[in-house]
């Protein structure tokens, strides 16, 4: 199917009247969501995911994805009105959108950010749409030491990218290996770490892992604190919602720079839509004619983060839908989700399953242009959330998160995980181990194992299998050169100062 | 003598994770005729786990950390047990009454709002849920 008529039969599934409201769904629950301090999209997808095995899986993707690319939008409106980012993506836009709000143009950054999301998610559907099938046609000829060579690479990259302590990115990845070990082995029907537990023998859920560690910690996270700051006023009518003709003029460049940036560091394993979103400002403010007025109130320093963190959506669907390895914590929960439901993501899944594919990227067309119009006129609505008392939310989001749990295996014992993974997510919060790659080892470590042990069996028992092949070669040296970055002191001092920034 | 840091003591956990796991994969067949053996990939994880807890405990004594703030963990591990005993009590209680009794914790408790309004809201919450769930999803609460 060519791309012209694969986006025609995308388009025929997500208007059909039940995809359409999915969307809608989603892309509210998503703004609501970035809205709200302290809940991301990974905890909610993961909170939502029980609920989907009733829906069709079309219009559940549609939803999931849609809270996804929805979340990045409302992050922005915490970040202009309260300077606290409703999402980590959203850190750079606090700069220049809360400098903006307090001298009076709350109004002109809200505005700029919706357009600039608009445009770069657009872009970001269009980089999904050219270049998912032709890397899919590519990832074709892989076999498995291909596979275990670019799943090690992907989590190298996590690694790298995910915390100021590669030791302790690198634990918390291999936790993640061992969640995934837990159960019986498929390949010698060997029970694995179940101390004995007969609910164990099939595994530790996924859902259970990403639920406490992301939900419930956070709600553990954000118990700490008892005071909420104080948000600034949203200027009421459209017309203060709209920026001016030379707030447009001088974003022109951001637009343009957030969405490629933001795109292209999307694809990129472990990277992210934060650092998207701090490389494109800090890009913006180079080729800036003004770099001194940045972190004064310049609308382009609100254009360029928030352009690049809403492409990195598009991009980051590209490696968890055509090679089944996600890049980062949300994009594992959408790769677990479709699994769930019975797909195999990979270089099968477009040609396998156009509908659900093609109906998702016309879907995330579709969803951009509600967002667009939703946030423009129902901005100081979303505000509104932000006045919804934490004794009010905290145990809402614990009690969606036990009945999440127990309506997908129906056991307690899945109910106690849940407050031990919770327990867990708030430990490694205050120790400052990463979460990403714990949830991509989980994610992964089955896959990972599997290619390995049958890139074994290929080369009966030889480990040069997964060097002598080209592709595996070059993208296992470069998974190890990742890995050894620590040892290089002047490229470990450029990778801590890049997270510190 | 210098107190130990966190970095110290999760080192100290994660290695004996490590040493768990290799104790464990080793006796599980390595490489058979087949191929690998289900003992194969844990080993070389958990011989990792272990290398690089060691790492991490060296490298904290050598070289504190930066100082993690406990303040307000009470609060969040007081929210953890109340989960805990609610989770405790859901088989012999029911999920509406101790997630109704964790809502007013959290509020009366750990907010210090008044008893009337923490109880409105445990009633409000364990009800919205009843409606939601059972009622209109056909959702099976724990």
């Amino acid at each position: 199917m060519d791309i012209a008529s694969g986006l025609l039969h995308g388009f025929a599934v997500a208007l059909q009247p039940m995809n359409l409201l999915w969307c809608f769904v989603g892309v509210l629950l998503g703004t609501i969501v970035g809205v709200m301090p302290g809940l991301g999209p990974p905890a909610t997808i993961a909170m939502l995911l029980p609920l989907t095995f009733l829906m069709n899986p079309a219009s559940a993707i549609i939803m999931l994805a849609g809270i996804y690319y929805g979340a990045k939008y409302g992050g922005s409106t915490t970040s202009i009105l309260l300077n606290v980012p409703g999402e980590s993506a959203s850190v750079a836009t606090c700069f220049d959108g809360y400098q903006m709000a307090r001298k009076g143009r709350a109004g002109a950054a809200l505005g700029i950010a919706a357009i600039a999301s608009f445009i770069a998610g657009t872009v970001g559907v269009i980089g999904i749409m050219l270049i998912a099938p032709p890397l899919a046609r590519v990832a074709l000829a892989f076999s498995s030491p291909e596979y275990f060579a670019l799943m090690a690479l992907g989590l190298a990259m996590v690694v790298l990218l995910a915390g100021r302590s590669m030791v302790k990115a690198l634990l918390a990845m291999l936790v993640g290996l061992w969640l995934a070990g837990i159960g019986t082995d498929l390949f010698s029907q060997t029970s694995r770490f179940t101390f004995g537990q007969m609910e164990l023998l099939s595994g530790v859920d996924f859902v259970v892992v990403a639920i406490g560690v992301f939900a419930v910690g956070e709600v553990l996270a954000n118990m700490e604190g008892r005071e909420a700051a104080k948000a600034l006023p949203v200027p009421k009518g459209l017309r203060n919602l709209l920026p001016t003709r030379q707030d447009l003029k001088d974003s022109r460049f951001a637009f343009a720079n957030g969405s490629l940036v933001g795109f292209f560091i999307g694809v990129l394993p472990g990277a992210g839509s934060t650092i998207a979103s701090f490389i494109s400002y800090g890009l913006e403010k180079a080729v800036s004619r003004r770099p001194e007025e940045f972190g004064k109130g310049v609308v382009e320093g609100v254009a360029a983060p928030e352009a690049a963190n809403n492409a990195e959506t598009g991009g980051a669907l590209i490696p968890m839908l055509t090679l089944g390895i996600p890049g980062s914590s949300t994009t594992a929960v959408l790769l677990a989700a479709l699994v769930l439901w019975g797909f195999k993501p990979g270089p099968l899944f477009i040609p396998e399953q156009p509908a659900l594919f093609w109906g998702l990227v016309a879907s995330m067309y579709i969803g951009n242009v509600m967002l667009l119009v939703l946030n423009m006129p129902l901005v100081p609505l979303f505000a509104q959330v932000l006045r919804t008392p934490a004794y009010v939310l905290y145990p809402l989001i614990i009690g969606i998160s036990l009945v999440g749990v127990y309506s997908t295996s129906g056991s307690l014992f899945d109910v106690w995980l849940l407050a031990g993974f919770g327990l867990l997510g708030y430990v490694m919060r205050k120790l400052d181990y990463p979460s990403a790659p714990l949830i991509l080892g989980l994610v992964l470590g089955g896959a990972l194992e599997r290619a390995l042990r049958q890139s074994l069996m290929m080369s009966d028992g030889s480990i040069s299998i997964l060097v002598s092949r080209p592709v595996s070669a070059v993208m296992l040296s470069l998974a190890l050169l990742i890995l050894l970055i620590p040892v290089f002191g002047k490229l470990n001092r450029w990778r801590l100062q890049a997270l510190e920034k | 003598m210098k107190s130990l840091g966190a970095d110290f003591w999760s080192g100290l956990a994660l290695g004996g994770l490590g040493a768990y796991i290799v104790v464990t994969a080793s006796r599980w067949e390595y490489l058979g005729a087949d191929g690998p053996g289900p003992g194969f990939f844990p080993l070389w994880y958990g011989i990792a786990m272990a290398g690089l807890s060691l790492a991490l405990m060296i490298s904290s004594v050598r070289t504190p950390g930066v100082r993690i703030d406990w303040t307000g963990s009470a609060r969040a591990f007081a929210t953890w047990a109340a989960l805990a005993v609610a989770v405790a009590l859901l088989k012999v209680a029911g999920f509406l009454l101790c997630f109704g009794a964790l809502t007013f914790f959290i509020a009366a408790v750990m907010y210090r709002r008044p008893v009337l309004i923490a109880a409105l809201v445990a009633v409000a919450a364990a009800a919205a849920f009843y409606l939601v769930f059972p009622l209109a999803l056909g959702v099976k609460l724990p």
